[in-house]
């Protein structure tokens, strides 16, 4: 089976976010970026681990800058056996979609298995994106996955609950947390990584869509109105008669 | 010309989310002077179809076609594309609910029409707002295309009812047997209880509750309110609740009117799933708790002192009115 699984490059979550340029650009000094968690923990771990039940190969693809070598790297010590870096800056999700399409239609690929979204931009985009352009079935919030005779078993996320649906291979999985156990890459993934395949292809010229105008921060932080524990019948008034919560 | 609004019927209702969608997209269409029509796909009642009207949607084209009870991303990408074109639309809304969220980045591939994912309110000055680093900021979008997509976070908005009444009409979208990809083997829904991305208040709790057997102050606290109940990934991880309820970075994203947190330390991977509630109350024994920082109301207690007390005045709150 040959699956690829297509990696984004995010600030960690505990990052410091500011913006420049008159609220227009985002500050990424001192800022660490790390494999988007989605993509790491469930997306490519279940591929790695379809891979090593049945065979194949499990390729990454990253639209992104020379500065992203480090979570390829880290995707391969977990256990990719290729990379494809796209040369070019992801601020687009149609034109990342492209790129990774562009990519996988001559590829023959099983399974395509991206993450839900990204944590920066929690767009949720670029996995359906690939699906359409390459005409295939999609089915997203997957938490479990399983293939046999060319056909998938899928248990997808519905709101109050979840849903099983089978799929005809191949097609575009958009993963969620439950659909594998995160793993950390070993000294051997570590050192074979260095000498995996790592191939850098120039971006195929392809419209953006969409721009981001400007960004903005919450309000100063807000002002917590403190209820003595002793007068919680007074809290619930407040959010009663105040906060017309309830 | 129009804006078009996808809308989805769960167990013959309009979905909640897609009733603000709807909303959106009517307010959309009076800002532009266009008209606000909606596009349903699978079995529903004429008479659920029509109330559309009360939130300001003139026409709904209707595929009652049982091929469309299920969701099926190509199929439906399809058919809403052809409503599309049907309706002249140049504003696609739809909720950026579980099945929104596929269909929407599908549909702007096919329209070629850029689309801005999870908008928390109306556009302002072409502009469209959505939060991003997982609630930590917000960016305005433009979009660049002349047809335009967006979807919209639940609990954004809430819709204004009016008299209206839509009109139905039969649409047959072209689409065949072969672009239904996905078979649906089966459904495991929890029942009775609300679902969490549609609850409007929603109680939660923590490792400050000890284990499992110390939740029946908090369901009693949502039985009272009609609130669903979430949870913190730390206890979801022990197995005290289950995963389906925790919320946060790697769980759910909600956007509840009212969100009370107890003994949650609101570590910043949990925040990022609830910092949007419109009100946050947080009862934790220790007054340093970070929580403190993003709540608007808060006890510095006790949960085990605060619950009960905190029950009882809802009681005797709701018995008053
Ligand atoms: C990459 C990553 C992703 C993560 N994603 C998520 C996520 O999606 N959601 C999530 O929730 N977490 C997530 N976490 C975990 C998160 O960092 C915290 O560890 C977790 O939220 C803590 O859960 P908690 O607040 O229940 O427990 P604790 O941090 O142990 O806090 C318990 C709180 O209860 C208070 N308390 C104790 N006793 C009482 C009492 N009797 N009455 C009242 N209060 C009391 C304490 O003062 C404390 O503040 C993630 C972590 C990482 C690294
Ligand atoms: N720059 C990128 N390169 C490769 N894959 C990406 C990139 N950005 C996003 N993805 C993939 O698309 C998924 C959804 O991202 P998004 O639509 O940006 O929220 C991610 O989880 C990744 O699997």
């Amino acid at each position: 089976m040959k699956i690829l699984v297509p990696i984004a490059k995010v600030p960690d979550t505990t990052s410091k976010i500011a913006f420049a340029e008159n609220n227009t650009k985002f500050v990424t000094d001192g800022v660490t970026f790390i494999m988007n968690p989605t993509d790491e923990w469930y997306a490519l771990v279940r591929a790695c681990e379809l891979k090593e039940q049945q065979g194949g190969e499990v390729v990454v693809i990253h639209v992104g800058g020379a500065d992203s070598e480090q979570i390829i790297r880290k995707a391969l010590a977990i256990g990719a056996d290729k990379a494809v870096r796209v040369d070019a800056d992801p601020t687009d999700a149609y034109f990342v979609a492209a790129q990774i399409a562009n990519h996988a239609k001559t590829e023959n690929y099983d399974l395509i298995i991206a993450g839900k979204e990204t944590i920066d931009y929690n767009s949720f985009q670029v996995g359906g994106m690939v699906a359409e352009f390459l005409d295939l079935p999609c089915v997203a919030l997957v938490q479990k996955l399983d293939v046999a005779n060319g056909v998938a078993t899928l248990k997808r996320e519905i709101e109050g609950g979840t849903e099983t649906v089978e799929v005809k291979l191949p097609m575009v999985v958009c993963a969620q947390k439950e659909l594998a156990e995160a793993r950390i890459p070993n000294m051997k993934g570590i050192m074979g990584a260095r000498t995996k395949p790592l191939a850098v292809v120039a971006a195929t010229a392809d419209d953006k869509l969409t721009t981001i105008a400007s960004y903005a921060l919450p309000d100063k932080a807000k002002q917590v109105k403190l209820v003595d524990k002793d007068n919680v019948e007074e809290l619930v008034r407040l959010l009663h008669e105040e906060a017309k919560a309830f | 010309m129009s804006v078009l609004t996808f809308v989805e019927i769960n167990e013959g209702k309009i979905k909640k989310a897609s009733l603000e969608a709807a909303y959106y997209g009517s307010k959309t269409a009076e800002a532009n002077g266009l008209a606000s029509v909606a596009v349903v796909l699978g079995e529903a009642g004429a008479e659920e179809l029509a109330s559309l009207g009360q939130v300001g949607v003139s026409k709904v084209l209707h595929a009652s076609d049982a091929r469309f009870n299920h969701f099926d991303s190509k199929a439906y990408t399809k058919a809403v594309a052809e409503a599309v074109n049907a309706a002249a639309a140049t504003y696609v809304v739809l909720s950026f609910n579980n099945n929104g969220k596929l269909l929407a980045p599908r549909l702007s591939v096919r329209l070629k029409a850029g689309y801005v994912p999870g908008a928390v309110e109306l556009p302002a000055n072409g502009l469209f707002k959505k939060n991003v680093f997982s609630g930590k900021a917000s960016a305005q979008y433009q979009i660049n295309t002349e047809k335009k997509i967006v979807a919209v976070n639940p609990n954004s908005l809430s819709p204004v009812k009016g008299a209206g009444t839509a009109i139905v009409e039969a649409f047959a979208p072209a689409v065949s047997d072969a672009d239904f990809s996905t078979v649906v083997k089966g459904q495991d829904k929890i029942t009775g209880t609300i679902p969490l991305t549609e609850a409007d208040l929603v109680v939660s709790a923590g490792r400050g509750l000890k284990g499992p057997e110390n939740w029946g102050m908090i369901e009693e606290l949502a039985g009272l309110l009609g609130a669903a109940t979430a949870c913190s990934r730390a206890v979801a991880d022990v197995d005290w609740r289950p995963h389906h309820e925790h919320v946060g970075q790697t769980g759910l994203t909600i956007r509840p009117n009212l969100y009370i947190a107890v003994g949650i330390s609101g570590a910043i991977q949990h925040l990022a799933g609830v910092n949007s509630s419109k009100v946050i109350v947080v009862i934790n024994t220790d007054p340093e708790a970070p929580f403190f920082k993003a709540a608007d109301y808060g006890i510095v207690g006790d949960a085990f002192e605060v619950m009960p007390k905190f029950n009882a005045a809802v009681r005797k709150l709701k018995a008053a009115n």
